[in-house]
């Protein structure tokens, strides 16, 4: 059985000893990140890597208030769960934070701890035992040639401050994240996870997988550049959802220069009536608080019918543009946003795409211009050329450099009805936890351009 | 001792007795970081990472624990459970490795650096960062203007069953800063080289290094410029790429191309695979015959210097393409294994938590022959394009799409001015196979970047990138969002 290295009890009492330490003028905000993570990576009906991470990381912020404001320092440190040595160590990185705070300017848009409503919230489940998950996995996945990671594990996001303010979120969960490939090399991408294990789920993804490699074994054909028709499947509208998660509804970015939302705000450009954004806490898959403890709303519509409703705003920025804060995090990014239904049925979607291009997944978006509002990246995966409603053949795999309000604008023909849960698997620093939820777009133009 | 004792009392427990090897790479990471946005701070930190990752190759298959604690009980415990993944995978390893793929080592190396991490305050470094952003903001139409520094000292120790006791301690430093200049509508960015690319092996030194204010200045300067500049014509023509933009150009078109564990398939799932086959290697004409590309190592104060890499592999140079063909793989001992290809030293992890993968290090374009004047004068019609904005390759690195921040546009073999958002695209052999001309040495500079991301579980890693100034022919460009 894994478990955290930092448990709630553990947390409790190393913030009580720290915040214990505090001079006066002092505050201080704690933020615990942990997790115990078995990882086993498959290439091939075959186990490339397999292990075990153990890691728990408290970042500690020092506020210092003086008659002029407050000046603010951050200290990162890994915790070991064994509670003499992260007594020290936190007391090392307090006394490391009281020397240097004293030596920086001001900070005039820092907000110190805020006190409010604490929150527990502790999710268990059963995995699959360690020792005997790469032998489960290995029997569902037969002797396909299948390529990707299986993560499982507790994950702790914690905080703690000097305002009193308390929030625990533990949780527990697995996914598979995987492609399935053709002899040719085409293949078919999904992801599986879930809080229990459950075997018929995983067993369905890879059946279902499986049957629709057989789509691919036609010959595929190459696309002349140039406009077409697409439908987007909702993995894709994920990976379009992916690059708009980081920072672009965020009003620090739009304020900067650096956000396309810009040009929604200077009157320049708008989104289709038919294109509804919001962040959704209601599922409960991920923290409602951020770093400094606040709780977002349980729903925040960023766009609704096309309208921009919100922006994300964190307290730094609020206090910088005299702004209502929204529980935004730091980056201002989104956290678990959901793309609202529209009403294209699934059994509908080839007839009304009629002639183009079925794009099941796109692949490294980049912005090509962001003031502009311009996105360029590459089709992946299972993509399809359809004529008169029906799949004739998988296509080469195609660059596009499209415009965001012509997507999410101009273009956009209709929205499909169902919502689909593009799972949280990024492993950068730690796991990170919940997902997108997002329909099929199908748009009436999309630029391919080599 | 306590790696050593850890792995002693590992090998006296049942598991640690049917064990073939065990590892283990003990990391500390401290980092100060500072920045500061338009002349007030924005972000002053530090930080302490140290773990442990522990190996063990039980019938043929290596298995990983990390672990926070570095207590004997504790790594031995890491032991155990890394011997328990390695034992429940063998039975469907993807290859039976042995000992060979963890040679033992005993290297030391420390980057070299003139400014350690405590010879400046944090307070002298955050008011430097504050001086930049105002210095910057020499404009109302400046709308942002942001200086960062970060500077971490990175220690590796690394002890082996087999006989490993290597030590490495880097110095890794990163310096920007950018100004965000805004008129109307058009909005244009400047940085310090893009992608965080001033990033080099040494102190807080390269804070002041190049002439930091005429550097400031000329953000500044050409940030504003850009706004009134025409936009980068729609043209298929000569494009000339300065170091800072071949850093990214040699990145995604022939780093991540040639790594083996992507060849090989591993990151079909994630980053994607490669263009390239096993075959190609010995075989293929990558490019033009002007060019030669090296993994490098041993570059001092390069960005990805080191000793031994995370398998405790002998790090050396070697060439990866010479005079345009491709003859070397950028693949770690397993890979090697595997596949029968030659590699080089480049299993490498982004820390204690997470095991190695084949990764790049310094890959570099050594220099040619042409001056900077004979490469301007040799073009009637073309731009020059600098510092990455915008990036984008497909999963098998064919098909690119790279935007730059400052343009500049060649006519009659002179610069006629600047141009705004330059970007172009291509396909990666052709791109190469059009390299016309190859700067010399005085055209070369280097960058590096902490930003690459691969692997499952992903990671980020820090690699550095040598190039002169290159001409390239044929190349479709086109300017921003019309």
């Amino acid at each position: 059985m894994m478990i955290s290295p930092i448990t709630r009890v553990a947390f409790e009492d190393l913030s009580n000893r720290i915040l214990g330490q505090l001079e006066p003028g002092e505050e201080l905000n704690l933020s615990l990140s942990s997790e115990a993570s078995q990882f086993v990576r498959f290439n091939g009906p075959r186990v490339r890597q397999a292990g075990r991470v153990d890691d728990a990381s408290l970042e500690i912020t020092l506020f210092l208030k003086s008659e002029d404001g407050y000046r603010r320092a951050t200290a990162a440190r890994t915790l070991t769960g064994l509670s003499y040595d992260d007594r020290r160590l936190t007391a090392d990185a307090l006394q490391d934070l009281r020397g240097m705070i004293r030596e920086l300017a001001m900070d005039p848009h820092a907000v110190p701890p805020q006190g409010g409503q604490s929150s527990t919230r502790e999710t268990a489940a059963k995995l699959l035992p360690e020792e005997s998950a790469t032998d489960t996995l290995i029997q569902g996945i037969g002797e396909s040639d299948i390529s990707g990671i299986y993560s499982a594990g507790p994950v702790v996001r914690a905080m703690a401050n000097s305002a009193g303010l308390r929030h625990w979120f533990s949780t527990e969960g697995w996914n598979f994240d995987y492609s399935i490939y053709t002899p040719e090399q085409r293949a078919v991408k999904a992801t599986v996870a879930g809080l229990d294990w459950d075997a018929s789920a995983f067993d369905r993804s890879i059946a279902h997988s499986k049957a629709q490699l057989a789509a691919l074994s036609r010959p595929a054909v190459r696309l002349a550049r140039g406009d077409y028709r697409v439908w987007l499947a909702p993995a894709a509208t994920g990976e379009l959802l992916g690059l708009l998660a980081y920072g672009t509804f965020g009003e620090q970015n739009i304020r900067q220069g650096d956000s396309a939302i810009l040009k929604i705000r200077e009157g320049r450009a708008g989104f289709s009536d038919k294109f509804s954004l919001r962040e959704d806490f209601s599922y409960g898959d991920v923290p409602r608080f951020n770093d400094q403890g606040e709780l977002s709303p349980e729903k925040l519509p960023l766009v609704e019918d096309g309208a921009m409703k919100n922006t994300l705003i964190n307290q730094r920025t609020a206090r910088e543009y005299g702004l209502v804060p929204n529980g935004a995090n730091r980056y201002e990014g989104l956290t678990s946003p959901v793309i609202s239904g529209g009403d294209l049925d699934d059994a509908d979607i080839l007839a009304r795409l009629g002639d183009g291009i079925f794009v099941s997944n796109l692949h490294y978006l980049n912005w090509s211009d962001i003031p502009g509002g311009r996105i360029t990246g590459m089709t992946r995966y299972a993509c399809f050329h359809v004529q008169a409603g029906k799949i004739v053949a998988p296509i080469e795999n195609m660059r596009f450099d499209e415009g965001l309000f012509s997507i999410f604008g101009d273009s956009l023909e209709a929205v499909g009805r169902r919502l689909e849960l593009q799972p949280e698997v990024m492993t950068y620093f730690m796991r990170h936890l919940g997902g997108a939820r997002c329909p099929g777009l199908l748009l009436s133009r999309f630029k391919f351009t080599i | 001792m306590a790696l050593e004792e850890a792995i002693g009392a590992f090998q006296k427990s049942e598991l640690g007795r049917r064990s073939e090897w065990v590892g283990i790479r003990e990391v500390s990471e401290t980092r100060r970081i500072h920045s500061a946005r338009d002349g007030k701070p924005e972000s002053n930190s530090t930080s302490m990472s140290r773990g442990a990752m522990v190996e063990v190759l039980v019938d043929g298959q290596f298995g990983y624990a990390s672990t926070p604690r570095l207590d004997i009980e504790s790594l031995s415990a890491a032991a155990e459970r890394a011997a328990t993944q390695a034992e429940s995978a063998s039975r469907w390893a993807v290859h039976r490795f042995t000992q060979a793929q963890r040679p033992p080592t005993q290297a030391r190396y420390r980057s070299p650096i003139l400014k350690s991490m405590d010879s400046m305050k944090a307070g002298e470094i955050g008011d430097l960062m504050i001086q930049i952003t105002e210095r910057l903001k020499r404009s109302p139409k400046i709308l942002k203007a942001s200086a960062f520094a970060s500077l971490d000292r990175l220690i590796t120790r690394y002890v082996s069953s087999n006989g490993s006791n290597g030590e490495q301690e880097q110095f890794l430093m990163t310096a920007d800063f950018e100004a965000v200049a805004q008129d109307g509508p058009v909005v244009q960015r400047r940085t310090n080289g893009g992608m965080r690319g001033r990033s080099y092996q040494g102190g807080w030194e390269y804070l002041y290094a190049d002439h930091l204010w005429e550097r400031v200045d000329r953000v500044a300067e050409q940030a504003l410029e850009l706004l009134t500049a025409p936009e980068c014509p729609d043209e298929t023509g000569d494009l000339v790429l300065m170091p800072d933009q071949m850093m990214l150009q040699i990145h995604e078109s022939i780093g991540h191309p040639l790594e083996l564990d992507r060849i090989l398939g591993d990151e079909r799932n994630y980053a994607g695979w490669s263009f390239v086959k096993t075959s190609d290697f010995g075989q293929l004409q990558y490019g033009s015959k002007l060019m030669n590309v090296t993994f490098d190592p041993t570059v001092e104060n390069e960005f990805a210097s080191y000793a031994f890499d995370d398998t405790g592999t002998r790090a050396e140079r070697h060439h990866l393409i010479r005079e345009g063909k491709l003859v070397r793989a950028l693949g770690g001992l397993e890979s090697q294994a595997r596949s029968g290809i030659p590699g080089v030293a480049n299993m490498r992890a982004s820390s204690w938590n997470r095991a190695p993968i084949d990764r790049m290090a310094n890959i570099n374009l050594e220099p040619g022959n042409s001056s900077w004047d004979e490469i301007i004068g040799s073009i009637d019609r073309g731009v020059i394009m600098e510092s990455n904005r915008s990036w984008s390759i497909d999963d098998f690195r064919n098909k690119f799409q790279f935007g730059c921040e400052y343009g500049r546009r060649v006519e009659n073999g002179k610069i006629t001015g600047a141009v705004r958002n330059p970007n172009y695209r291509g396909i990666t052999v052709p791109f190469w196979t059009q390299l016309a001309k190859v700067g010399n040495l005085a055209t070369t500079e280097t960058y590096g970047t902490p930003n690459c991301g691969k692997g499952e579980p992903n990671q980020v890693i820090k690699v550095g990138h040598r190039s002169p100034v290159c001409l390239f022919k044929n190349v479709e460009m086109f300017g921003g969002a019309k």
